[in-house]
């Protein structure tokens, strides 16, 4: 441990900073090259609920000025990288005038909670049934239901948990068709609240899981198979070790290290994806909230989540980028 | 097989037999994956000859139908007028895959053509220009690997509404060049000093030979696999924006005819030809892509070959 250069740490660092920084001028550069002026939706919505609006003119300058867009670019382009910084999106235009943090605040655990939960399980099964894919002692059934089971692979979430949905909660009922917790269960830490959670969330969860174990098991059959025929393979299984032993200590440990990189890389498709799953499954996280912004074209809080979410990804990236060396002294640090 | 000696030649058959054995593209993944495609681009092709296109415009059927053999539950059985069932705005479900299904490939396609143009130059330009441009670029192309283009994208739709396919296509362009830059990249890197690129270099072939001509050939499994993974992110962030109720909204797309379903809850009225049916053609859709791609790894790595 304590092996990491610090040259390999600043530049991961600068990499990450600069992600975040070309996605937040992004976020903020394409809203404005667009003819859509958010003081106008917002005058246009008061219009839409109560006919009409006295003063409206003034009302529009009094929201442009309160949205900062009187500024020049480059002042308004400060305070945003500033605001952003903090956290600060500004308020909602749907439901103002509560903060757009605030919102993203009581989505964010939902969305990192579905998603730790279903990534670990998926990275487990996955890796796991790949190996076993590859070895010789493992029953015949596993070789021939996996790569059956592998076709999955390449369909998105969003389709797996249409299917699922409409399977398990609109015809059987096993499970509730919507939502993150019950409707009469109180939020708080009582075991009825957690047991509602579980019960809500187990079918976006699957719909991850069934779809994304097979690219991890694929991965890893390419892998073992190169390690199946290596020097220390071979002889540790001369040394008449057990098999079993074989496999976790000698063929998986060796072959699991690039699928981590491979998982770095994921991640955002993994986070992208299950926004989606949430939307479809109206899950009280991020992707409900992104929905319900673009439906009422509530563009701070559009900006807000994107932000989180590509924050969220290049954070989880620029972990395993900083834990990859740790379990893998075979890796040599270019400090470039 | 059967076992030859020096001595025998081989008969013509069984000569035959042994060249389809050895030839690496006659991959039975490649040729299921190539042939579930080829299927739907005929369905787009034959299906607008033989079946009307006009029918998925909104009313041209009657609403809700079910498809042949099934019941709705008002009582209605499927008709051949309407072989796959209508949805809630009388839309031929049919009309509806034979028109969006090519779109979906079409939005992958263009996108990752793009894609791959911008990587091919960009890769080649980091791997033998070096020096600062490759800073630049390597650095662009890490950053732009973590940003998830449906974010991006959701941004800039709902700021500028409406796009076209194309459009659609040119923006999810912009986020996957990178896996190819890499590549390319990597492979010119460290062919720069393999024997025959020495050789062609003595020989005073120019660079631009050197690159198009000598390089890029070894490349063409590796980048055709690229350009299948592409081309699957592609359909993947179309479908998603698509769902979102994003994308273009008068042309049908598959996407949009799923999101048009859940919003007027045909889950839970088990109207499931409606959504059902587009989806079950996306999966063959990704299911086709995978095939070739797990094709292509075999095709260029006969280590993977063996099961």
């Amino acid at each position: 441990m304590g092996r990491i250069p610090r040259a390999y740490i600043f530049n991961r660092l600068v990499t990450l900073l600069l992600t975040v920084w070309i996605a937040a001028t992004l976020i903020w550069i394409i809203p404005r090259l667009s003819p859509v002026d958010p003081a106008e939706i917002m005058l246009g919505r008061m219009t839409a609920g109560a006919g009409t609006v006295a003063n409206s003119e003034a009302i529009l300058a009094t929201l442009q000025e309160r949205f900062g867009l009187n500024d020049p670019m480059i002042v308004q382009y400060v305070k945003y990288l500033r605001n952003v910084v903090q956290f600060d999106f500004g308020l909602s235009t749907a439901s103002f005038p509560t903060p757009v943090a605030t919102m993203i605040g009581n989505a964010l655990p939902w969305t990192v909670g579905l998603m730790l939960v279903s990534i670990v399980i998926t990275f487990i099964i996955g890796n796991l049934l790949g190996a076993l894919m590859v070895w010789d002692h493992s029953p015949k059934l596993v070789r021939v239901a996996i790569p059956a089971a592998m076709v999955f692979t390449s369909i998105p979430p969003i389709l797996s948990g249409l299917l699922l949905m409409w399977i398990f909660a609109a015809n059987m009922q096993w499970f509730p068709l919507t939502g993150a917790y019950g409707l009469f269960v109180e939020p708080g830490w009582t075991w009825a609240f957690v047991q509602s959670v579980i019960y809500h969330g187990f079918l976006p969860a699957l719909s991850i899981v069934v779809v994304s174990f097979g690219f991890w098991a694929l991965g890893m059959r390419g892998l073992m198979i190169t390690v199946q025929g290596e020097d220390y393979t071979k002889l540790a299984e001369a040394k008449g070790l057990r098999p079993r032993y074989i496999l976790y200590r000698y063929m998986i440990r060796n072959a699991i290290l690039p699928q981590i990189t491979a998982f770095a890389l994921k991640i955002g498709l993994l986070i992208a994806g299950q926004v989606l799953v949430e939307r479809i499954f109206a899950y009280n996280g991020m992707g409900k909230l992104l929905y319900d912004a673009i439906l009422d074209q509530d563009f701070p809080v559009i900006q807000g989540v994107s932000y989180v979410i590509i924050l969220m990804t290049a954070l989880s990236v620029f972990l395993v980028d900083l834990i990859y060396p740790l379990i893998d002294p075979r890796i040599r640090h270019e400090a470039r | 097989m059967a076992e030859i000696t020096t001595e025998e030649q081989p008969t013509r058959a069984e000569a035959r037999r042994m060249r389809r054995f050895d030839n690496p593209w006659r991959n039975p993944k490649l040729i299921w994956g190539a042939g579930l495609l080829l299927g739907i681009v005929a369905l787009g092709l034959i299906g607008r000859v033989l079946w009307d296109p006009d029918l998925v415009f909104t009313g041209s059927s009657m609403l809700r139908l079910p498809p042949v053999g099934f019941e709705n539950m008002r009582g209605q059985a499927g008709t051949l007028a309407n072989p796959l069932g209508t949805d809630g705005a009388g839309r031929d479900v049919l009309a509806l895959l034979i028109i969006g299904a090519p779109n979906s490939l079409f939005v992958g396609v263009l996108a990752s053509l793009i894609g791959m143009s911008i990587g091919i130059f960009l890769g080649f330009t980091a791997g033998f220009v070096g020096g600062r441009v490759d800073d630049v670029i390597r650095v662009l192309s890490d950053v732009m690997i973590t940003i998830p283009p449906l974010l991006i994208l959701v941004v800039f739709q709902s700021a500028f509404g409406d796009v076209s396919l194309t459009m659609m296509a040119v923006l999810i362009a912009g986020f996957v060049w990178q896996s190819p830059t890499r590549l390319i990249r990597a492979q010119v890197l460290s062919m720069r000093e393999a024997g025959y690129v020495q050789m062609a270099r003595l020989s005073g072939a120019s660079t631009m030979h050197i690159m198009f001509r000598e390089m890029l050939p070894n490349l063409v499994p590796y980048l055709f696999g690229s350009f299948i993974a592409n081309v699957t992110t592609s359909i993947v962030t179309a479908v998603g924006l698509e769902v979102l109720g994003l994308g273009p909204q008068r042309v049908p797309t598959l996407g949009r005819t799923i999101y048009e379903a859940i919003n007027a809850g045909a889950l839970i009225q088990n109207l499931w030809w409606w959504w059902a049916i587009p989806t079950l053609l996306l999966a063959v859709m990704f299911i086709g892509l995978l095939l070739i791609n797990l094709g292509l790894d075999e095709v260029s790595n006969p280590r993977l070959r063996k099961l």
